[in-house]
């Protein structure tokens, strides 16, 4: 396949346009142009960190207080979960359990593969590799729905004595570790998955 | 001239043609922005349980983050009114002048830039998913009802994806660079 590279061009990831190899800002809308990002790897685990580094105490603290006539209750993301489920509220109790622990863990794990795999090779295939990217970045936002969610009930729930929901310090964590990896997988140059597999032929001597 | 174009390597769809669509754009932008300043005003969920009641706009929920929380009340406002309604401030502020023949708008090109970076940060679809799944939560608990403003922002999320689905960049791009 003949890329813009080969051809000594160079595409505007933002609006499409090619300019010649070595041009600094697209001519058409301004931004900045690279072959290949040569700081998007750092990029990546930078924004990687912070957001594994917000989501630890996501999960640590409460993500919703419910103060009812009788009790009051702090929930983390988890145990508000296990709760659903001993009330028998399994299909609840799974959705929240795949939406703010499954999908993250496994954002976590895929962006951390695809950077490791750019940076010392990997066995996926390019077309698998982009399918994850493209799973990663567009699951990234609607994570977002746990803070909006939150939000709501909150907002909802203020029945004076009978029962009031209030935010818990988690909804602030979470919303970050969700702005920061969205900032990471956007830091991704996806055109380098295309450099680790080139030549083709070299790779297929590659395996055994 | 039904021509389209396919990306050789993995066949995603990267240019079709749609004839007039600038107009229609800038309808559904108006109508959109009209519908965002509508639903955040009006209640937008009320809940009922045991003799008491309590209405919810959008500006409430967003502003039940308080105290060391008001930084997300910000933010959760900027994802689902600031941000939309900017994005289509834009796109209506650049197709202004492309569909009359003029020449494009005095930074026209930086504004669309800004417009098409805010895509993935315009969150009001996943708010109105949010409310969906907020709704099964409180229906064992208490008689949860729809206010005003939520069935405009239903119509609103429609209309957003419309506007994102009829927006052909490239064509747009292409009028910009002259």
């Amino acid at each position: 396949m003949r890329t813009a590279r080969d051809m000594g061009l160079v595409g505007c990831t933002r609006c499409m346009r090619v300019a010649p190899l070595g041009t600094a800002l697209c001519p058409r809308c301004g931004s900045i142009l690279h072959s290949r990002d040569p700081m998007a790897l750092q990029k990546v685990w930078a924004w990687w960190l912070l957001g594994l580094g917000c989501y630890i105490p996501a999960n640590l603290y409460p993500m919703l207080e419910t103060r009812t006539l009788v009790s009051t209750q702090s929930d983390t993301i988890v145990g508000g979960a296990v709760t659903l489920a001993q009330h028998g509220n399994w299909g609840v109790a799974l959705i929240i359990l795949v939406a703010s622990v499954v999908i993250p863990v496994a954002k976590f794990l895929v962006l951390a593969g695809l950077a490791f795999g750019v940076w010392r090779g990997t066995r996926l295939s390019q077309a698998r590799q982009h399918l994850l990217y493209e799973i990663v970045e567009y699951i990234g936002r609607w994570s977002m729905i746990d803070v909006f969610v939150v939000a709501i009930l909150s907002s909802l729930v203020q029945l004076q004595a009978l029962a009031t929901i209030t935010p818990g310090r988690a909804s602030l964590f979470f919303a970050l570790s969700v702005i920061f990896t969205m900032l990471s997988a956007q830091s991704f140059d996806s055109r380098m998955i295309w450099d680790s597999a080139r030549p083709p032929d070299d790779q297929e001597d590659r395996q055994p | 001239m039904r021509q389209r174009a396919v990306c050789a390597r993995c066949h995603t769809v990267l240019i079709a043609p749609r004839r007039k669509a600038g107009k229609q754009l800038i309808s559904l932008a108006l109508t959109v922005l009209i519908l965002i300043v509508a639903a955040v005003l009006f209640p937008f969920l009320s809940i009922g349980a045991g003799g008491m009641h309590h209405d919810a706009s959008i500006l409430q929920a967003a502003f039940v983050f308080e105290g060391g929380l008001s930084v997300l009340a910000v933010a959760v406002l900027f994802f689902i009114v600031v941000i939309p309604a900017l994005r289509l401030l834009l796109l209506i502020y650049v197709l202004a002048p492309i569909i009359r023949d003029r020449p494009p708008a005095p930074l026209a090109r930086p504004a669309f830039r800004l417009s098409e970076a805010l895509v993935p940060w315009s969150m009001a679809e996943i708010f109105a998913i949010g409310c969906a799944v907020a709704l099964v939560k409180l229906s064992d608990l208490a008689d949860v009802a729809f206010g005003p403003a939520a069935w405009m922002f239903a119509i609103l999320v429609v209309l957003v994806v419309a506007t994102d689905s009829l927006m052909c960049r490239y064509s747009i791009w292409a009028s910009l660079d002259q």
